[in-house]
């Protein structure tokens, strides 16, 4: 369980999280456990019951009278001090942390109370009267396009898709919604303000995860210089996969607060709150169209997407429409594509990040619709998967699209999952049960080739803008890291990291790998994972998304040891008379290579850095601290073509699902689950098959059970815990879980990310597995039984009728 | 808040007097006024688990108890599974299997699968399972949390904690 | 989701209890397991002025078995129908829905008077109150009357009970040989509330069925008894062909009374499905049963 690994080195060993004994014990430190100034009032909000309504009037009087309350702000106050959220696409609606006029969802704050304690602003807050005008409200996606409230409407075009379409064998088409569900971490959002009106400077203390371009936005929106926002993390946060880069909100929104009351303040998102205003992935419905040959190969791909980001583009989005856009092809060899993307506003809560970002979405139609063609076909999936896939020698594989796929041999972990279910076996197996009598029980088997793409290129996000429009602002590129290490000295190693964790054990995996650039234990170095935004060494891609840390933030890490190594070397070779080069770092010594006797102790090399720098090499800068900056290779920005690499690393994931659906209830039973990866070199083979695992129920949840539901008014359904349905542990399937390795060529360590891929695959297989049992084309996702149920009575299948 | 009154509680061996108003719940006594932070909120409405804590060696969700409730009783929370140095068998199961990522919804676990395991010391793992199903964790997918309990259940390392 | 101000007390016997009812009425809420009125007083969607915990009202949660019944104390925990050797044997059809009500941590809490003072349709313990033909004591000031399970819930969340009267004991059928009993719900998560369910208690003789009672859950707005579709059972035995027959005739009739609503989770037709697929499936579990225990030589 600890101790390095076989090949020697820490990186690829599984040693105990460090993090794991204080959070064991109760003695983690998030948002709510702090009180890091005195005084701290308590925020309240007042959210708008309607969908879309007027703000006639709000008064304020009875809940500025109410016990305990110190003010009561309306979205007039807040916007007399502050201004607008800034948003990716101009022309997009007008967004305030607190609504001005007009509310356009329900759940939107209106109105703010100041208290003593919670308990009392919640009294306060239902005195608040607000006299609304309720408006007609927009919920569906494709109501909202007709209706014209589309931001963004634009067209790409890969290779000669007509052409290719034209010369088909067959067609296939399908419309795959995938509706709204949420993160839903355990730990709700926080947020903690202090504004110093001597300074004019605010500081916050936040679980927000990143990106830090939203610190960007927040200063704007607060009217700050970026440096007199001083945004800090607590050492824990409880979970994010996503949502809480939308706490930058709620950032400003209390930053405002605490400037108009001249008093820190405190506000702690409840669950309610959670559920209806802080969030969900997009809605998004998308009608593909595929080409094929008879032989199985794909030839073209048409879509036509409609996203739904709610009632405001809240950055980044509409990110979650372009961070596939390199690979809208997926695992696939095709060249000829064409999109339509359109945005559209609704009535509902904006959306945001959520593990698999865009990627759940894409690959349920892409997914569906290589399924429909090879049934159409007449041929196995498997092969005309397999017909498609980019073969092991195309790598570094250029996507029509622009995407630049690092490396992987994707048929072999096909065979590898293919082998792993019995598939032969089972395709018998389903033949049996089809010819046989009792059909109550059908079986199905699903699957789902995905390349998981991970680090983020910041410059996809400008696709939302033709050439020319971007060609007037910045180019935006690439996805730096920083980190800092230093020895202390004593000889041991502080580290700060800048990728703000939420539970990926990021501080285990960066001891491991300080360790074994420096010839340490990871018991010698210290990680610290909070965030300050004036001492951390951080850039505008710095924090916890698009599964970046293993590729990108380790490899500061070791860049910013690898640094340090080399002065420690050359302090070294100056004490053992030898070239720098000729020194190794081993067990806390610098030695001369082969000959372990010659060393010194990396304690005494610091000892001397510190004490008696005038005893350094010449010209050898004192200190031992090292700050360091990567940045992942090929991410330019899109260029005139609309081409862009959107992710630096690409993994690749197989699932095959095999479901048993009883026809008489709809009940989906998973009886089987193989997922092989390939995300390159494994830092921590536990703790990424702990992300394995995690996402993968992440992705079940969405494709079984998962779903936020609005009334035609706009009225939330599953505003609780009890019609909000996570998975739970007696739903979530076991997982059998297989892996191939090959390196990534643009990652340091050659590690991908893979926090995400089977969020974006299990949408799909399981699916495809439900389809393949019934028959049938559908339901939408989630396949709940009753929905199941539903879709056989539709088709004329209902037992008994 | 009005309607202040003295609650006297023993938490993990210790006793408290503090104050609260009637409608204060139990997370909140415990975490503001008796500063035991290992008790998270989660839903407030008695689904997550988080704040699972034993009542007179009990598992109960600590946000479906009033302060007022809990005068005069005796309390566990996660703070006292420890005892010095030595993590609790459970909790060092939780490490072995790496049970947790980001440590929110552990401590309700713990404090629920040791009252669970004191009544029923050798689960089946289904058992487990529909005994977890009542915390969300949305980090690990949960087969980790069953492969630590299933690790200590039978092992005679638990009643320790239930004494 | 904080509750909203409230005066808190806390009787240490059932007169002050009574007392305090009597004074307070319809501002006064009682508190017990809290599981279900707690989440609403987060939420603010109760607002009483008064809460009275009858937690450490003495005497509320004893076992007494007599004339062929069990009492149990109204303050009485879920979990002890999983966990008491005496009430899995002589109430197996409550011990075999307890695993179903919520979760291990909020039977540790929830109270059993609690559940059925709810009166949620959906609740599993109201409906096999039902099913065996119980009833449950309720005294005020006033007095001390006791009503039976089919008065008892009037409509979802709303039961026969005077906000004076306290809810003290529930009289439980207890198992007699000849009689089996099953029970079976379909919720889509573990735990949760569920669409719908059903409970049996068949009593066989000379190869017969002699009686049945079968009860239906979360599909109206109280739990209901099936009685004709019970009616289509009598004299019949339910093995064989003809058996069959009887049994799927029972169990559409039971979808036919079965008064399901649509909701965000699924639509009256399926709950209809439900209804028969379950209710077959707890005559099967009663009439098995109830062979099973008059193979261990009742009477």
């Amino acid at each position: 369980m600890s101790g390095a690994s076989a090949s020697g080195g820490w990186i690829g060993a599984t040693p105990h999280r460090v993090e794991d004994e204080t959070l064991l014990r109760g003695r983690g430190r998030f948002i709510d456990d702090l009180s890091p100034v005195p005084g701290a009032m308590h925020l309240a909000l007042v959210r708008s019951p309607f969908a879309h309504a007027r703000i006639r009037g709000i008064d304020t009087s009875a809940a500025a009278a109410s016990p305990g309350t110190l003010a009561v702000l309306t979205g007039a106050d807040l916007a007399a001090t502050g201004r607008p959220l800034g948003a990716v696409i101009r022309g997009a609606t007008e967004h305030h942390a607190v609504a001005v006029d007009v509310a356009r969802y329900a759940g939107e704050p209106v109105a703010v109370v100041v208290a003593r304690d919670r308990y009392l602003a919640e009294d306060a807050a239902e005195l608040v009267d607000v006299d609304y005008e309720p408006l007609e409200a927009l919920v569906d996606p494709l109501a909202a396009a007709e209706a014209g409230r589309v931001v963004s409407d634009r067209s790409f075009r890969y290779g000669d898709p007509e052409a290719a379409f034209a010369a088909a064998h067959a067609l296939v088409r399908g419309r795959f919604p995938f509706g709204r569900w949420i993160a839903a971490p355990v730990e709700c959002f926080g947020v903690i303000a202090d504004w110093d009106h001597a300074a004019d400077s605010l500081t916050v203390w936040a679980n927000f995860q990143g990106p830090f371009t939203l610190h960007t936005v927040a200063a704007g929106a607060l009217g700050l210089p970026a440096a007199r926002l001083r945004l800090v993390t607590p050492p824990d946060s409880g979970g994010s996969f996503g949502v809480k880069a939308g706490v930058f909100g709620y950032i400003v929104l209390a930053g405002l607060t605490s400037k108009i009351c001249g008093v820190p303040v405190r506000w702690i998102e409840d669950r309610v709150e959670h559920l209806a205003a802080s969030g969900s992935a997009t809605h998004r419905v998308t009608d593909v169209e595929a080409a094929f040959a008879a032989d199985g190969e794909l030839l073209a791909l048409r879509y036509d997407v409609i996203e739904d980001v709610g009632a405001y583009l809240r950055a980044p989005e509409p990110a979650t429409l372009y961070r596939m856009h390199g690979s809208l092809t997926g695992a696939y060899a095709v060249h000829n594509v064409a999109v339509r993307n359109r945005v559209v506003h609704t009535n509902r809560c904006p959306t945001g990040l959520n593990r698999g970002f865009g990627g759940p979405q894409l690959y349920l139609a892409l997914e569906r619709i290589m399924e429909r063609g090879a049934a159409r076909l007449g041929l196995d999936p498997v092969e005309v998967a397999r017909r498609n896939l980019v073969p092991p020698e195309a790598f570094p594989y250029r996507t029509p699209t622009g995407g630049l796929y690092d490396s992987g041999d994707y048929a072999a972990c096909l065979d590898d999952a293919i082998e792993a279910v019995d598939y032969e076996g089972l395709r018998r197996r389903q033949a049996e049960r089809r010819a046989g009598g009792d059909d109550r029980l059908r079986l199905g088997i699903g699957l789902a080739c995905v390349v998981e793409p991970s680090i983020s290129n910041m410059g996809y996000i400008s696709l939302a803008e033709t050439a020319e429009e971007r060609a007037r602002g910045w180019p935006k590129s690439g996805n730096a890291e920083g980190a800092t290490l230093a020895m202390n000295p004593l000889g041991g190693v502080t580290v700060r990291l800048s990728t703000v964790p939420q539970g990926q054990g990021h501080r285990t995996v960066a001891a491991q790998v300080a360790a074994d650039v420096l010839g340490l234990s990871p018991a010698d170095v210290e990680v610290q994972s909070e965030m300050d935004t004036h001492v951390n060494a951080w850039t505008v891609s710095s924090g916890n998304y698009s599964s970046r840390f293993a590729g990108i933030g380790a490899a500061a890490v070791a860049e910013a040891a690898a640094q340090l190594a080399r002065k420690l070397r050359r302090i070294a070779g100056d004490v053992l008379e030898c070239a720098p080069a000729d020194v190794e770092l081993v067990d806390g010594q610098a030695r001369v290579v082969g000959q372990p006797d010659r060393g010194v102790s990396l304690r005494r090399l610091a000892g001397a850095a510190h004490w008696n720098p005038e005893s350094l090499p010449a010209g050898l800068e004192p200190g031992l601290a090292v700050t360091a900056f990567v940045s992942a290779p090929n991410l330019d920005p899109p260029n005139d073509a609309d081409e862009v690499a959107s992710s630096a690393a690409h993994g690749f994931v197989v699932d095959v699902a095999v479901v048993e659906v009883d026809i008489a209830t709809g009940e989906v039973r998973i009886l089987d689950y193989v997922t092989v990866h390939d995300a390159g070199t494994l830092l921590h083979p536990r703790l990424v098959d702990g992300q394995i695992l995690g996402s993968f129920a992440h992705g079940l949840g969405p494709a079984l059970l998962e779903q936020t539901v609005h009334d035609d008014d706009g009225n939330l359904l599953t505003g609780s815990f009890m019609d909000y349905l996570c998975a739970t542990s007696t739903e979530v399937a076991d997982l059998r879980i297989l892996h191939r390795c090959t390196p990534s060529p643009f990652t340091p360590l050659g590690a991908k990310g893979l926090g995400e891929g089977n969020t974006m695959s299990a949408p799909a297989a399981l699916a495809n597995a439900v389809c393949d049992a019934l028959g049938l084309d559908g339901p939408d996702l989630p396949l709940t039984a009753p929905r199941v149920w539903e879709a056989l009575a539709g088709a004329g299948g209902r037992e008994g009728s | 808040m009005s309607d202040h009154r003295e609650i006297a509680v023993t938490v993990n061996g210790r006793r408290y007097r503090e104050a609260a108003s009637d409608r204060m719940l139990l997370s909140d006594f415990l975490r503001q006024r008796l500063g035991l932070t290992g008790t998270h909120v989660g839903c407030e409405h008695g689904v997550c688990g988080s704040c699972t804590v034993h009542l007179e060696g009990a598992a109960v969700r600590s946000c479906l108890l009033l302060a007022a409730q809990a005068d005069g009783t005796e309390l566990r929370t996660v703070e006292g599974l420890a005892s010095g140095d030595r993590l609790h068998p459970l909790q060092e199961a939780f490490r072995e299997h790496f049970a947790l990522q980001c440590g929110f919804c552990t401590p309700g676990i713990l404090m629920a699968a040791l009252d669970f395991l004191a009544h029923n010391p050798t689960p089946t793992r289904r058992e487990i399972a529909e005994m977890l199903s009542g915390h969300l964790c949305r980090c690990t997918g949960y087969a980790p949390i069953i492969d630590a309990i299933a690790a200590v259940a039978g092992t005679g390392t638990t009643p320790e904690v239930t004494s | 989701m904080k509750p909203p101000p409230f005066r808190y007390v806390r009787p240490d016997s059932l007169e002050e209890a009574l007392a305090l009812l009597a004074t307070h009425g319809d501002e006064a809420k009682v508190l017990a397991g809290g599981c279900s009125l707690v989440p609403m007083l987060n939420m603010r969607l109760a607002r009483p002025e008064v809460l009275v915990d009858v937690n450490r009202v003495g005497g509320l949660a004893e076992v007494r078995a007599d004339n062929g019944d069990v009492t149990t104390g109204a303050m009485l925990r879920q979990s002890a129908f999983e966990r008491s050797p005496q009430l899995r044997g002589a109430l197996p059809l409550t011990a075999a829905c307890a695993p179903y009500i919520g979760h291990f941590v909020t039977r540790n809490r929830g109270t059993v008077g609690g559940s059925l003072a709810h009166a949620d349709a959906r609740g599993e313990l109201p409906l096999v109150l039902l099913t065996l033909g119980g009833s449950v004591l309720a005294e005020s000031r006033r007095g001390r009357r006791s009503i039976a399970a089919e008065d008892l819930f009037l409509y979802h969340f709303t039961s026969a009970l005077e906000p004076d009267e306290l809810l003290t004991d529930v009289r439980w059928p207890a198992a007699a040989p000849g009689w089996g009993y099953g029970f079976a719900e379909m919720a889509q998560r573990h735990g949760d509330y569920a669409l719908a369910m059903a409970a049996c208690a068949l009593r066989r003789r000379d190869g017969v069925v002699a009686e049945v009672r079968l009860g239906l859950g979360a599909v109206a707005d109280r739990p209901l008894l099936a009685g004709e579709a019970a009616g289509v059972l009598v004299g019949q035995s339910l093995d064989g062909a003809a058996g069959d027959e009887a049994v799927r005739e029972a169990a559409s009739l039971a979808a036919a009374a079965a008064q399901p609503f649509e909701d965000l989770h699924a639509s009256v037709a399926y709950r209809r499905q439900l209804v028969s697929l379950l209710s077959e499936q707890v005559i099967r579990q009663g009439w098995l049963d109830a062979d099973d225990r008059a193979g261990e030589g009742g009477p």
